[in-house]
This record gives structure tokens, C-alpha cells and sequence, in this order.
């Protein structure tokens, strides 16, 4: 089965879930066989052997670097020096003509694209090969947007003709499906849900002290921390996890919030925290990568992701494959595959409250949360979503004879 | 001479309803929630009642009408007792018919279905005694054969139950006690003097209690006459212990499995057989001589697989509740506080520690027992919640942890 994968980012280079979820898939599916060319918008070195990493841009461009950490600019370096920045939409146009391009060379099956700013590269191609399009969604715009019915109209417009025109739509979460239905009004029965997973070859072990020394110290002295681990932006529901954080410190004065990540919502998360009078209780550590990323994790007695819609939410198994049990939102396709963690619409500040100082009060419950959602933990793995997708793929290359 | 010794337990706790860390020392009604919430206690005993206790009564009154040898035991707890009381009058009164016949007889047991023989003394006395004194008001009888709660059992209880003049004590007929034996006679538990041991014959019962409605099971569906078909070809046997919840008619098994059709023709199919007949608890023991004695040192139940208290007391969370529960019970007692004696009473029911048990809950299988919250973790924080609040008050009385 040779696949034409187009994918935004793979890992180290990824600024979320979209990345891992993508590198992880495409690893079990090559274990079983698939003959993968992987195409991304930037140039970069990848320690990666089970497929081939192509570089979409232009002929005249040197190299394509990916700058900043979320959904930023991109950075052009032309073969004559020159250098130009490029937005987010001028890459996905770029990014679709030198998809044409390497149709052209590239022999394959079938065409697999993975969320929106891929979607105008893989039309194309489907459009020129004629091959069967699977169209991937992490997430669709209303969850980015965080509001039903919500984001940017182009974005939506494209995300829209691309799971129209594909031939089946794959969502990671029965949540996600429902959401391509309402948002899209997508036939139920177009869409298979293959959720994400984790292995446990995606950690790290961990080496040396914690990064966090003063949260451990602070540890010792009895107070207990609570993590947060994502981009700040609306999607992720932040605000209320501080309104309930305010109830929780006036119970429990001895408990720290950490925030790891950065975006949008930056600034109005530390305004929030200090008009909450947490100033002294919330700390925020920015955006990280490698051991001061893990790390929050395993500093942490509680992992909380309260997103207002959370496609997936990869942070959660990570925090458990990390030590730390969780708190999710019940809009999370994660909650569809764990059952031992705490969850909590993400609307109910004050049960979000109750649920958060149950743990940092009473270590019995945080211990006990963890070790059984580790034993559910240690039975995932990306091995039976690449089984679903091969069924897709043969499903769609087949030819029935008539 | 053969005899079938049917034994019915009849429970319903007080669940605690929805109750966070900012309720505590706010409000201290742990045990009232919402009526259409999945932990009314209200709403629950009416439908239990609807489905199974009324049924179930009125089948058994029509039984012991049509056949003058047909016979029963029965154990029914306070708490069941106190919300039939509050709610279901009817209900309390169909037992009552029963029990008129003269042919029922009630089994003793802690009033709040607890675990207090494994935590403390005082309570546990305190408990039974309670139990005693409800029944010979709402039944004018006195219990004279012990079941503890969840059938737990060991030498110890037995020891106890002989020395507090109760002639009969139940237990499960669990193989690893047993060994070769037959749990199909009356035994004398070792280190006593005068009490009878009565083991559950957990096969038989369990083809009733719990694959009575499975269309899996090779032997579905299972009629009246097959089963006293089994009985009768059973040659080494005195008497048929058939120990299960009361629940399980209407309730376990739905009525559409007919389970009520076999209640109904067991008693005209059994008593076809001359010689085969029903006992009570006490009848039983007076009726046969012990044919040896069972040592029980480790604590058995009737249980799961394992017939031990694990499902209860397996986890830190529940080690850790329970713990607590009786670490205030000095200063409960202490206070004279007459509702938060029997609030703290009401915690513990062992059903709230059962509802924490993360044994089938970590294999994803969440419908594997019955709980009213959606995880263990929930009915952990809720108890807890609970105590803190017990905690609390007991802290305006100026009473010291």
C-alpha cells in the first residue's frame, strides 16, 4: 500500500498533538506495511527511517523554515538569498502547488491529508491522480474557535469542499464526529472514528532533578500543584479552570497552578489571575520543550485539560504516562478511551472546583487515580488505528468487479 | 428427608447524593439529592419496591396460602426498614403479612449493614442490637440465627455469635473452606460450643440469582422442574441452602425472564416428591445433627470470585474512608448528638465502600456492579466530602479529632 501523506509538522519541529498523532500513525502503519511519502510545508531534518519525508515548496525556494511555535508565519529563503515571510494562508497555496508537483513524480494508492491546511494540497491531488482522497480531521475550526458554529468562514469553507469531496472522512473522536456532522452536515456514515493513542516508546524517561525546583520545594512544604499543559487560547478553556483554581486556593491555600504553554490568551489569563487575587498561586512557565515540558508533568499532582472542545487531547495520556493523574472536560474525545481519570464539563466551575481539591486533599485519591489509569494506559497503542486505516485504505483501492 | 432452605436479604442503603468539599460545614443532608438523580434514595426504594418487594410479597404470601409446607428466611435491614417506613408503607406491610403467616422467619443482622465486626466492637453490638429491636417491633419476633453483612464470615464471628445465644450463623459454602465436604448438610463451626453453621450452596443459588436470565447459559432457560430435578437426583444432601437478594426477583431477573413464574412452581414441584419439604434457618438446625466442623480462619463472603471483602475494603481509597468513618467514632458517640450519631451510622453501610471499588472499573467494564455515581473516584470524593462535614460539626460542638 504506498499512502501520499500530507501532514503540517512531525516532530521535534511540531507546535501541538497534530504533529505526534501524525508521526505516531504513520509509524504503526509502516510496522504493517504501508509504504508512506510524508509531505511537509518546511524544510527540516528528521531522524525518521520508516518513510520519506518530502519538502513541498517551490523551486526557486531554498529552503522553508517554520518559525515561532503555533500556527505562525513561515519563513522563505530563496535560492538567490532573498527571504520573505509567508502567512498561514499564502503557505497552504504554496503548499498545494508543490503537492501538484510531486504528484506528478510520487507513485501511490491513495491519498491521506490531515486537518484544513492540508485539504487544498490534497484536493488537488485527488484531482489530478484520481486516487481515493481520505481526508484526516484532528480538529475542525469550531473546536480552534472554541464556540459552535464559530472560526474563520474561509476556513471553514475549505474544510467543508475538502470532506465533501473526500471519499471518507476520518475523525480521532466520536466528539469530532459529531462535530463534523453538525458543523458540516457530513453524512454520519462517511466518517469512520479512529482514535489517537500512545506508546510508550513517545516518552522520555526521566533524568535528573526536576526542572520545576522551586515546585518541588514547595511540594515539600505540603503544597500540592496543579498542571495545565497546552496553547492559552479560548479553545482550551483556561479562564474557567482559573475561576475554579480561585475557589480551590481559598479551601486549600497550600496549591500552585502551573501553566505551560503560550498563545493568544496569555495576557488575559495573568489579568485574570490577579484580579482573582492568585497572583502568588499561578505560575506561568511559558512554552517548553523537551525536559522543562515533561517535567510539568511529573511535577504535578493533578493534570488538568478543561477544554471548552477538545478534538482529542493527546496532554492527558501523556500526563498519565508521565505520573500524574487527570482532570478532563467531558468535551474531549480522550474521555472516550479512559474511564479511571476525573471528568467534569468544562461549563461547571464549581464541581471542577470540588473535583481539583478532592485531589490536592487527599493523596489517596491522586495515587489511586494514577495507578488505574495506568494500567488502562499501558493497553493502548497506535496499533489498532493503524489496522482501521488499512481496512479504509483497502476498502477504497480495491476495485469491485462487477 | 430433603428440605430447601430458602434465605432472602433484603437491603437498600442511604446513598449519599451529590455533595462537594463546599458543601461541607454548609449544609448536612449527605444522604438527599435530587428525586429524578441517579442516588435517590427515595426514588430508588420506590422503584425496587414497584419491581421487586410487591411482586415478590405478594407471590410469597400466595405460596405460603396454596402450600402449608412451603417456608422461608429472611433478613431486611434498618435502613431498608427506615425508607419503607418513610416511603412505602404498603410495602412495609406486605412484609409484614409474611412474616404473620408464622412460616417466615427474619434472621439477625447489624442494622446498618455494616462492616463494623471488622472495626469495632461497640458499634457492632450496638448495630445488632438495634436490628433486634426493629424487628420485634415491626415483626414481634426475635432473630435467632446471625448473618453478617454481605455474608462475611469467620471464626471469630462465629465465636461471637455463640457466645451472644444465637443458635445458627450463615456463611458462603465457598470450596477452599469446604474442601470435599457438601454444602448440603448443617455443620458446627470450630471453637464453638452450641451454634450451627449453615453454608450457601452458591451454585445452586446463583443458577437462580444470576443466570436464571442468561440465554447463554447452556441450562437456559431454567424451569421449576428441572431445578427440583437436580435436587432430587442430589443423593448426599439434608438440606438445599438458597441464599440470595431479595432483589433478585423483579429486580436482578426482570420479570419478563420469568422469574416469577419458577418462584410460583418450585414449592408444587419440590413438594411432589414425598419426603421433600421446607425448612426455616432454625428448623433446619434443629432438624439435623451436625455432621462435622468447618474452620474458617481466613473471612469469607459471597462475593465475586475471590469471596473475600476485597470488593469493599481491596483499595487504598476504601481503606482509607473506612479509616477515617471510625477514627471519629470516640467523638460521635461522645457528642449526643442524636442526628449526627445516625448520620455517622449511615456511612457505614458498606455499600458507599463498595461503590469505590476500582477492581472491575480498571478493566473499562464501568457496568459490571451496580453504583448510582459514574466512577469510584466520585463516590470516594463524595464520602469524603461527608466526613469532613461530620468533621466539621463535631468541631462546632468544640469536640477535638
Amino acid at each position: 500500500m504506498k499512502v501520499l501523506m500530507l501532514g503540517w509538522e512531525l516532530p521535534p519541529h511540531n507546535s501541538g498533538g497534530l504533529g505526534v498523532a501524525c508521526y505516531q500513525l504513520c509509524k504503526a502503519l509502516s510496522e504493517k506495511g504501508a509504504d508512506i511519502e510524508f509531505v511537509l510545508p518546511y524544510t527540516a531534518d528528521h531522524d525518521i527511517d520508516f518513510m520519506r519525508i518530502n519538502a513541498a515548496h517551490p523551486q526557486d525556494v531554498e529552503s522553508v523554515m517554520k518559525a515561532g511555535i503555533a500556527y505562525d508565519s513561515f519563513k522563505y529563503i530563496k535560492k538567490t538569498g532573498e527571504i520573505e515571510w509567508v502567512d498561514l494562508f499564502g503557505q497552504s497555496a504554496i503548499y498545494e502547488k508543490a503537492v501538484e508537483r510531486i504528484v506528478e513524480l510520487a507513485e501511490f494508492d491513495v491519498i491521506h491529508a490531515h486537518d484544513w491546511l492540508t485539504c487544498r494540497a490534497a484536493l488537488r491531488a485527488k484531482e489530478l491522480s484520481g486516487k481515493p482522497l481520505i481526508v484526516h480531521i484532528h480538529s475542525v475550526e469550531a473546536d480552534r474557535a472554541g464556540k459552535e458554529h464559530g472560526g474563520n468562514p474561509v476556513v471553514r469553507e475549505i474544510e467543508s469542499l475538502a470532506m465533501l469531496i473526500a471519499d471518507r472522512v476520518i475523525a480521532v473522536s466520536e466528539h469530532t464526529k459529531r462535530a463534523i456532522v453538525r458543523e458540516y452536515d457530513i453524512p454520519a456514515d462517511k466518517i469512520d472514528v479512529v482514535h489517537n493513542s500512545i506508546s510508550e516508546d513517545m516518552l522520555v524517561p526521566n533524568h535528573g532533578a526536576n526542572a520545576y525546583k522551586y515546585l518541588e520545594a514547595m511540594r515539600q512544604q505540603g503544597y500540592r500543584v496543579v498542571a495545565s499543559v497546552g496553547r492559552l487560547t479560548i479553545q482550551k478553556g483556561l479562564p474557567n479552570l482559573l475561576r475554579a483554581f480561585e475557589h480551590v486556593v481559598d479551601r486549600n491555600p497550600k496549591t500552585l497552578l502551573l501553566f505551560v504553554g503560550s498563545g493568544d490568551q496569555y495576557y488575559e489569563l495573568l489579568e485574570l489571575s490577579a484580579e482573582l487575587g492568585l497572583s502568588k498561586n499561578v505560575v506561568f512557565a511559558d512554552f517548553q520543550r523537551g525536559k522543562n515540558y515533561r517535567d510539568a508533568y511529573s511535577v504535578a499532582d493533578l493534570f488538568v485539560m478543561p477544554s471548552v472542545s477538545e478534538p482529542f487531547g493527546l496532554t492527558p495520556l501523556e500526563a498519565i504516562g508521565y505520573g500524574t493523574p487527570t482532570l478532563i472536560s467531558k468535551q474531549s474525545g480522550v474521555s472516550e478511551i479512559i474511564t479511571n481519570c476525573l471528568k467534569v464539563d468544562y461549563w461547571d466551575i464549581n464541581e471542577m472546583a470540588n473535583q481539583i481539591t478532592a485531589v490536592v486533599q487527599n493523596d489517596v485519591l491522586r495515587d489511586e487515580l494514577h495507578a488505574n489509569s495506568l494500567k488502562e494506559y499501558k493497553k493502548l497503542s497506535w496499533g489498532k488505528a493503524a489496522d482501521q486505516l488499512f481496512d479504509v485504505y483497502n476498502r477504497h483501492t480495491q476495485k469491485v468487479i462487477a | 428427608m430433603k428440605a430447601i432452605v430458602l434465605y432472602l436479604h433484603v437491603h437498600q442503603p442511604f446513598r449519599i447524593g451529590h455533595y462537594t468539599i463546599f458543601d461541607a460545614g454548609v449544609r448536612h443532608n449527605y444522604f438527599d439529592s435530587g428525586y429524578d438523580g441517579p442516588a435517590n434514595n427515595e426514588r430508588i426504594a420506590r422503584k425496587v419496591a414497584e419491581k421487586s418487594y410487591i411482586p415478590t410479597n405478594r407471590k410469597l404470601l400466595e405460596l405460603l396460602n396454596t402450600h402449608p409446607e412451603f417456608k422461608l428466611s429472611m433478613s431486611i435491614t434498618g435502613t431498608v426498614l427506615d425508607q419503607l417506613e418513610a416511603w412505602s408503607p404498603a410495602t412495609l406491610r406486605s412484609f409484614q403479612e409474611l412474616t404473620a403467616t408464622g412460616r417466615v422467619e427474619i434472621v439477625a443482622e447489624t442494622y446498618h449493614h455494616s462492616l463494623a465486626f471488622f472495626y469495632s466492637q461497640a458499634e457492632f453490638e450496638a448495630q445488632v442490637t438495634m436490628h433486634r429491636e426493629k424487628i420485634q417491633k415491626l415483626f414481634g419476633q426475635t432473630p435467632k440465627v446471625f448473618r453478617n453483612t454481605e455474608l462475611s464470615y469467620n471464626n471469630d464471628l462465629a465465636y461471637w455469635a455463640d457466645k451472644a445465644g444465637y443458635k445458627g450463623i450463615l456463611a458462603e459454602g465457598w470450596d477452599p473452606v469446604l474442601d470435599w465436604r457438601s454444602p448440603n448438610y448443617v455443620y458446627r463451626p470450630s471453637h464453638t460450643e452450641n451454634i450451627r453453621l449453615l453454608m450457601k450452596n452458591y451454585k445452586l443459588s446463583d443458577d437462580i440469582a444470576f443466570r436464571f436470565g442468561d440465554r447463554d447459559w447452556a441450562e437456559w432457560p431454567l424451569t421449576a422442574d428441572k431445578f427440583t430435578h437436580w435436587l432430587n437426583n442430589t443423593e448426599h444432601a439434608t438440606n438445599f441452602n438458597l441464599f440470595m437478594d431479595y432483589e433478585t426477583f423483579g429486580e436482578h431477573q426482570w420479570s419478563e425472564s420469568g422469574i416469577f413464574d419458577f418462584l410460583h412452581h418450585l414449592p408444587e414441584q419440590w413438594l411432589k416428591t414425598e419426603g421433600n419439604t421446607f425448612m426455616t434457618v432454625s428448623e433446619v438446625i434443629d432438624a439435623f445433627e451436625p455432621v462435622d466442623q468447618v474452620d474458617t480462619p481466613n473471612t469469607t463472603t459471597w462475593a465475586d470470585t475471590e469471596r473475600d471483602l476485597s470488593a469493599w475494603l481491596g483499595n487504598p481509597m476504601q481503606q482509607q474512608a473506612i479509616q477515617a468513618l471510625y477514627g471519629l467514632q470516640t467523638q460521635v458517640m461522645e457528642s449526643g448528638d442524636l442526628a449526627l450519631i445516625n448520620d455517622w451510622r449511615k456511612l457505614t453501610t458498606s455499600d458507599h465502600f463498595y461503590y469505590m471499588c476500582t477492581k472491575w472499573f480498571s478493566d473499562g467494564d464501568i457496568h459490571a456492579y451496580f453504583s448510582p455515581y459514574k466512577t469510584p473516584y466520585e463516590a470516594y470524593m463524595n464520602f469524603m466530602n461527608a466526613w469532613h462535614d461530620l468533621k466539621f460539626r463535631l468541631g462546632e460542638k468544640d469536640i477535638s479529632i
